[in-house]
């Protein structure tokens, strides 16, 4: 049990976390896009688009440094998974690309606005099924019990076709639009579209809410790991609670208008959430034989692995930040001056 | 997955070549002030950002296909081969964020932090593909673990890093980006140039186009000849299927063209360079070339038309441009520019998917010649290769979802990056102040 096999779990359980956090609301504000309603529709949209057009390929990355880390780090575990999901996790990498594609058409296609339209309902469609499939395979994660030498085509059906893993699905779907909801409100100046995406905030939260709960009783049957974990030890409490205080506090926020804190604390909310599921799968990787501990690379692979890790961190962080800060940081200041982040098609 | 490695290629080359070019045009811009070099760097870099997000996705299906399909290559090999990958995933997210930066930061951060973020764009673009290419290098020499009852032992993944295939396999692909890059766009803009002479717009391009393909075309053929005589050390059955070489021997002769007969174990219809292999190979007529014959048949690169035919269409290409950048180069030294001359400009159109071609082909070259092999002398691809039945339907899905991509992105290229501007957009160029 080495420092560098806690450390590159950890940076893994970050990595998705922070996948959640960026990539997550990115699908989000595509949903949102979706179901764009009302006098503003327009105004909603182009917020959206706004909003994530600078930063969404960064936010995907993490999403690649998971599957990589993944498989440098715990080859057995990534090696299965990737057999027995092998059917969600193509339709997921076909809504990847649809979505990437679609959205970067959209954005530098001097295309007219019919084919524009296209391209964003495709993004728009391709941003709903993707979380949607992500949760399925997470869910299926959870349950564990993948077969390690699967041959029938039922081998690669069973695992992920259960109302517990499209149950996380839809909570994925659920929490990703939330977050997309409450960034929105954060980030505009012109307070009737805060309204807006207050308003959707607030619905999504409670939704968020009860899809919990229907995963946590499906859970029952489908991960009984993940139910005993969650009920049935020592840091149970301390995190539900955390959780829902988190939770609590976002809706306040969103109902008194506070949507930088909201921001923050719906943040903590999903990152909790993420944390309470890989505590209560702890120290399984993958139910019932794999674990981080034997399902890990060679401790000299772990060690180099942290190495290297950390010191991309090094060079990514200040890089990320300094993206977020050009980006995200700046918008207030400049909707005071009338100037807003130009996409680069408004050039020509 | 070769679907889609053959697919993700293309984006990955225009991908790492096309930076360099905007920020090329951008710092000329920032020099000269000439706006039409702006225009340029503007319209690269749609191209660049349309490129990159592409490849982005289809890099992130390849992250996934290499456990989809090879699930029990990435069992075996992930701890030994992750590491390229891990560092590779750092310089494409360096490259996704300072992209991010410099499409949407024109007027959010200054001209120089501007011109900077494209640097790190080229350079982090270079550098996450020359990571997958040491990746693909180790399969060809896997080094870095013992082999212990089947099983890898005393892993080194550092060793991976520094594999004997690495250091020539990484400069002939990275050379390969730039010039295919470089003659498609010079090639393109020359068929436009052909019609509407006077086009600043195209001439500029032409001009920085050309001289990065140019100067990767000339330096192509070192780079072909050292690989090649590395592979004939490492891997000798691979330059034996190269050239369809059967029979062992001194005096090898160098053979172009022809086809490789497995029954009869001879190549026909070859022009075939009396001892000019052993020559170019060892530097002497009198050195003993491994044919085929001196391997077992099962271990042979199948097909062995395929490998055969894609180098000499891999080498053909090559030395065309080389000629093609010879022949610039000389109109250049000639003071009147390779402008006044409308053969050279048609020659230059023409030659436009010559790298890519030879891309294309290299890629058939290294991938086919080290079948049956998954990993060169360790494990066959058969048996590496998922469990999951009904892999066709897999492959179709993945063939349109390309086909479709490939055809919208040519449209879009062609839209965006290629055509000549408008006035209008030149005006509105200017009044955004440039």
């Amino acid at each position: 049990m080495s420092l560098a096999l806690w450390f590159v779990a950890g940076v893994l359980l970050v990595n998705l976390t922070l996948y959640a956090l960026t990539g997550g609301a990115d699908y989000g504000s595509g949903v949102w896009e979706l179901f764009a309603l009302g006098p503003r529709a327009g105004e909603q949209r182009e917020l959206l688009t706004r909003a994530i057009g600078p930063v969404w390929e960064a936010d995907h990355v993490w999403l690649i440094l998971v599957v990589v880390i993944l498989f440098n780090g715990f080859p057995p575990a990534f090696a299965r998974i990737m057999t027995a999901m092998h059917v969600p996790v193509t339709l997921m990498l076909v809504g990847v690309v649809m979505r990437g594609s679609a959205f970067s058409f959209r954005s530098y296609g001097l295309c007219d606005d019919r084919a524009r339209r296209r391209w964003g309902r495709i993004f728009a469609i391709a941003s709903l099924i993707t979380p949607l499939l992500l949760g399925v395979i997470i869910g299926a994660i959870a349950s564990g019990r993948m077969p390690a030498n699967p041959h029938r085509l039922s081998d690669f059906i069973t695992p992920w076709m259960t109302p517990f893993c499209f149950g996380v699905g839809l909570f994925a779907l659920a929490m990703f639009a939330y977050l997309a909801a409450v960034y929105a409100a954060a980030e505009t100046a012109d307070a009737t579209l805060a309204a807006d995406f207050r308003i959707r905030a607030i619905i999504s939260s409670l939704i968020v809410g009860l899809i919990a709960g229907a995963v946590l009783l499906l859970s029952i049957r489908g991960a009984p790991l993940i139910w005993n974990g969650l009920t049935h030890r020592v840091w149970t409490w301390p995190i539900f609670w955390l959780t829902s205080a988190a939770a609590l506090a976002a809706l306040w926020a969103l109902w008194t208008r506070r949507f930088a804190l909201a921001r923050i604390c719906a943040a903590a909310q999903v990152a909790l959430i993420l944390w309470g599921w890989a505590l209560a799968q702890y120290p399984y990787l993958l139910e019932p034989d794999l674990t981080i501990f034997n399902a890990s690379a060679p401790p000299r692979t772990l060690a180099i692995l942290a190495s290297a890790l950390a010191a991309g961190a090094l060079i990514l962080l200040p890089s990320y930040g300094y993206l977020l800060a050009v980006f995200k940081r700046r918008r207030r200041a400049d909707a005071a001056v009338g100037l807003e982040t130009q996409a680069p098609e408004s050039v020509f | 997955m070769a679907m889609s490695l053959a697919f993700h290629i293309v984006f990955a080359c225009v991908g790492i070549a096309m930076p360099l070019m905007m920020v090329v045009a951008e710092w000329r811009y920032l020099r000269t002030g000439d706006e039409v070099y702006l225009l340029l760097a503007r319209r690269w870099s749609i191209g660049a950002a349309i490129m990159f997000a592409v490849g982005a996705v289809s890099g992130t299906v390849l992250s996934f296909e290499l456990g989809l399909l090879w699930p029990n290559f990435m069992r075996w090999a992930g701890a030994i081969i992750g590491m390229p990958f891990s560092l590779e995933g750092f310089a494409f997210f360096t490259e996704a964020i300072f992209l991010g930066i410099y499409m949407y930061g024109w007027d959010r951060v200054s001209p120089r932090a501007h011109l900077a973020a494209g640097a790190i764009v080229a350079a982090s673009g270079v550098i996450s593909g020359i990571f997958v290419v040491i990746a693909n290098s180790w399969m060809n020499t896997p080094v870095g673990f013992r082999l212990v009852n089947g099983r890898p032992e005393d892993i080194n993944p550092i060793a991976t890093l520094t594999n004997p295939a690495a250091l020539h396999e990484t400069v002939h692909m990275t050379i390969a980006a730039y010039c295919a890059t470089g003659f498609v766009v010079a090639g393109i803009h020359a068929a436009m140039w052909l019609r509407d002479r006077d086009n600043l717009f195209h001439r500029r391009a032409i001009a920085i186009a050309f001289t990065v393909g140019a100067i990767a075309a000339l330096l192509q053929p070192i780079s072909g000849d050292a690989s090649a005589r590395a592979v004939a050390r490492l891997q000798p059955i691979k330059i034996a299927a190269f050239e369809g070489l059967f029979q062992t021997g001194p005096h090898a002769p160098l053979a172009i063209g022809g086809i490789p007969d497995v029954k009869a174990r001879r190549l026909r219809y070859a022009i075939e360079l009396p001892s000019m292999l052993s020559i170019m190979t060892y530097h002497n007529p009198d050195a003993v070339m491994r044919g085929l014959d001196s391997f077992p048949e099962n271990d042979w690169p199948s097909p062995l038309i395929a490998v055969h035919l894609a180098f000499q269409i891999m080498v053909g290409a090559g030395f065309a441009m080389a000629a093609v950048a010879l022949w610039g180069i000389w109109l250049w030294l000639r003071r009147r520019g390779i402008f006044a001359s409308i053969w050279f400009m048609r020659t230059l159109a023409i030659s436009a998917p010559l790298g890519l071609v030879a891309v294309e082909a290299g890629w058939v070259v290294t991938e086919v010649g080290r079948q049956p092999w998954i990993i060169y002398g360790v494990m066959r691809t058969a048996d590496a290769v998922t469990p999951m039945p009904g892999l066709g339907v897999t492959f179709t899905l993945y063939s349109l979802l390309y086909l479709f991509l490939g055809v919208t992105v040519a449209f879009l290229m062609w839209r965006q990056v290629i055509e000549s501007p408008t006035s209008e957009e030149i005006e509105a160029l200017l009044a955004v102040g440039g």
